[in-house]
């Protein structure tokens, strides 16, 4: 964060005449970023807009107006993407946000083997998101899997996991949790060594408790990393789609559809002019939630 | 007392996170050492016999030895596509870092709409036919670099800042050029970031699924994580073979992991935390 403080000082005057001479900070050296950046992202984005108002084939489009848009919002099973999509992304991102601070505290206070705990919490994030969703597959199997194996040791009868359509969701979202919380924990432990200990020195001065001292001190001054991970794992929960087509490809049904998911089965059908639309709803809805999402975040923070 | 207490504590979570995060992997484990029929009991159980070679070789010879063309082509992806973005994301940061414009705002605002935009696939693939780039290595090298760039301009970018300017000029008085300036002093400055650079987006674009599912199909380009995509059911009755090839692909992060800890949980939240 401290960094940030650098953004856009403008130059002193003089430099400009100087730099005319000749400028050790050419402006060539941004093209060939931006030539590959332009052409392959920019222009696509772009494109987009007028293709998803088009029956399209690639070779030729048809102006049809808004009816892709219009079918999105009818078709129930195009719908219920929609909804699914943001149901994940809450999901996730809320448990993401409760479970890594609470990792980030234990792993941040006196407790035995912290190195072990940090790499084990860790090392899902880097693993293939294909290879994760796979294995928990298999290990959600209602009746073969070794999870209710190990539940009904206990006398639990374990649920379907991935195939009664009510939960299918959840199941592939706590795989999510289960993969991402890594990088939730490790950002949150770089929020809690930030935090000066002289607080924590002033409030047991004051003789606060270990709830107010997370309550008043650690809370507050982790609003940053909160701010991030709330962000990041929000929209990595709207974009998501290897995990879900890994899983269970939406399924049941149209279940565990989400919008990501909507837009490769409409691009398999050949349906190019709805799946574009389908990247257009996508690209609304994170610059809708997301922009207000950043902006009220971090003007709270400004307010401490 | 309070110290047993946070002993007793730790044993705790150590026994939980074993529970939650190792079980999964040492299952896959397991299962990549079992016979076929062992394996399809999918439980926690111990090998009956060594079968992990047989299985690897299973494995590995499947569908024409596609694994090794996988591998091959994995490989060559990411060294090529992390090359061009540790040079061309520096050099962005760079100006981006040393010289203030008016355009500054819109490079900016372009980099976080980059981090945020999901792709748009149909058009992509619809430049990428008109640039004759579909479906080639070439083409997915490209996509990556552009879908990449605006993490690691973000990391060069927060790095070059913290470098005084005086190095630059100091060099320019003795005479060198900007390219000099730039690859022989400044490049050199950035090596931690480089190295982190390197370690997070190699990561990422090894364990890339859905883009060359879009923009690189076909057996011949298959890559690693397409392979274990199209194994899922090839291997729906095998799954030690299954599993196997879970293994096979996990290593690559976890050498990386191994020797490059410090590096990607440095990156990563340095990155995050400014996005």
């Amino acid at each position: 964060m401290a960094v940030s403080s650098m953004g856009n000082v403008a130059g002193a005057p003089s430099q400009r005449a100087q730099a005319q001479k000749r400028s050790p900070y050419p402006g060539w050296f941004y093209l060939p970023a931006a030539i590959i950046y332009a052409v392959l992202f920019l222009a696509p984005t772009f494109a987009s807009l007028y293709f998803s108002l088009t029956r399209w084939t690639l070779f030729d489009s048809v102006f049809i107006g808004f009816d892709n848009f219009a079918q999105f919002f009818r078709e129930p099973f195009l719908v219920k993407g929609l909804v699914n999509t943001l149901i994940y992304a809450v999901v996730t991102s809320g448990l993401k946000v409760v479970i890594g601070m609470a990792l980030a505290i234990m792993l941040t206070s006196q407790i035995v083997a912290r190195g072990y705990l940090r790499s084990v919490i860790f090392f899902p994030v880097l693993v293939s998101t294909v290879g994760v969703g796979i294995t928990f597959t298999v290990l959600m199997h209602p009746t073969q899997g070794m999870i209710n194996e190990t539940l009904a040791l206990f006398g639990i009868a374990g649920p379907g996991w991935l195939v009664d359509p009510r939960l299918a969701l959840f199941s592939v979202a706590l795989v999510d949790v289960w993969k991402g919380v890594g990088l939730a924990t490790v950002i949150y432990i770089a929020g809690v060594v930030a935090i000066p200990k002289d607080y924590y020195e002033a409030a047991r001065i004051d003789g606060a408790t270990k709830w107010q001292n997370f309550r008043y001190v650690t809370l507050p001054l982790m609003r940053p990393a909160t701010a991030t991970v709330i962000t990041l794992s929000f929209i990595g929960g709207l974009r998501t789609f290897d995990l879900i087509w890994a899983m269970t490809k939406g399924g049941p049904g149209f279940a565990s559809d989400t919008i990501a998911s909507v837009i490769y089965k409409q691009y398999q059908a050949g349906f190019y002019g709805l799946s574009t639309a389908g990247n257009v709803v996508l690209f609304v809805l994170i610059a809708v939630l997301v922009v207000p999402l950043t902006m009220l975040l971090n003007r709270k923070q400004g307010h401490e | 007392m309070k110290q047993r207490a946070s002993l007793l504590g730790g044993v705790a979570a150590i026994v939980a996170t074993f529970v939650v995060f190792v079980i999964p992997f040492l299952f896959i484990i397991l299962m990549a050492f079992k016979d076929r029929q062992q394996s399809a009991l999918r439980d926690f159980s111990w090998p009956t016999g060594f079968h992990l070679w047989d299985n690897v070789f299973e494995v590995v010879k499947t569908r024409n030895w596609m694994m090794i063309t996988a591998f091959i082509n994995s490989s060559i992806i990411t060294v090529a596509s992390v090359s061009l973005l540790v040079v061309f994301a520096a050099m962005v940061g760079f100006i981006l870092a040393r010289r203030k414009t008016r355009w500054n705002p819109l490079i900016e605002f372009l980099i976080l709409a980059g981090l945020m935009v999901p792709p748009a696939v149909v058009p992509t693939i619809w430049v990428l036919q008109g640039l004759k780039l579909f479906g080639t290595l070439h083409g997915m090298i490209l996509i990556e670099v552009a879908y990449n760039l605006p993490f690691s301009i973000i990391l060069y970018r927060a790095f070059i800042a913290t470098i005084p300017k005086d190095m630059d000029e100091a060099a320019i008085i003795d005479g060198a050029r900007p390219l000099d300036v730039f690859f022989r002093i400044i490049l050199p400055m950035l090596w931690p970031v480089t190295v982190t650079n390197i370690v997070v987006q190699s990561v990422g674009i090894f364990n890339d699924f859905t883009n060359p599912l879009y923009y690189l199909p076909g057996n011949a380009n298959a890559t690693v994580q397409l392979t274990l995509f199209n194994f899922q059911s090839q291997f729906s009755t095998a799954y030690n073979l299954l599993f196997t090839n879970i293994l096979l692909i996990t290593i690559p992060p976890l050498i990386v992991f191994l020797f490059f800890n410090r590096q990607i949980v440095a990156g990563m939240t340095a990155g995050a935390v400014k996005g």
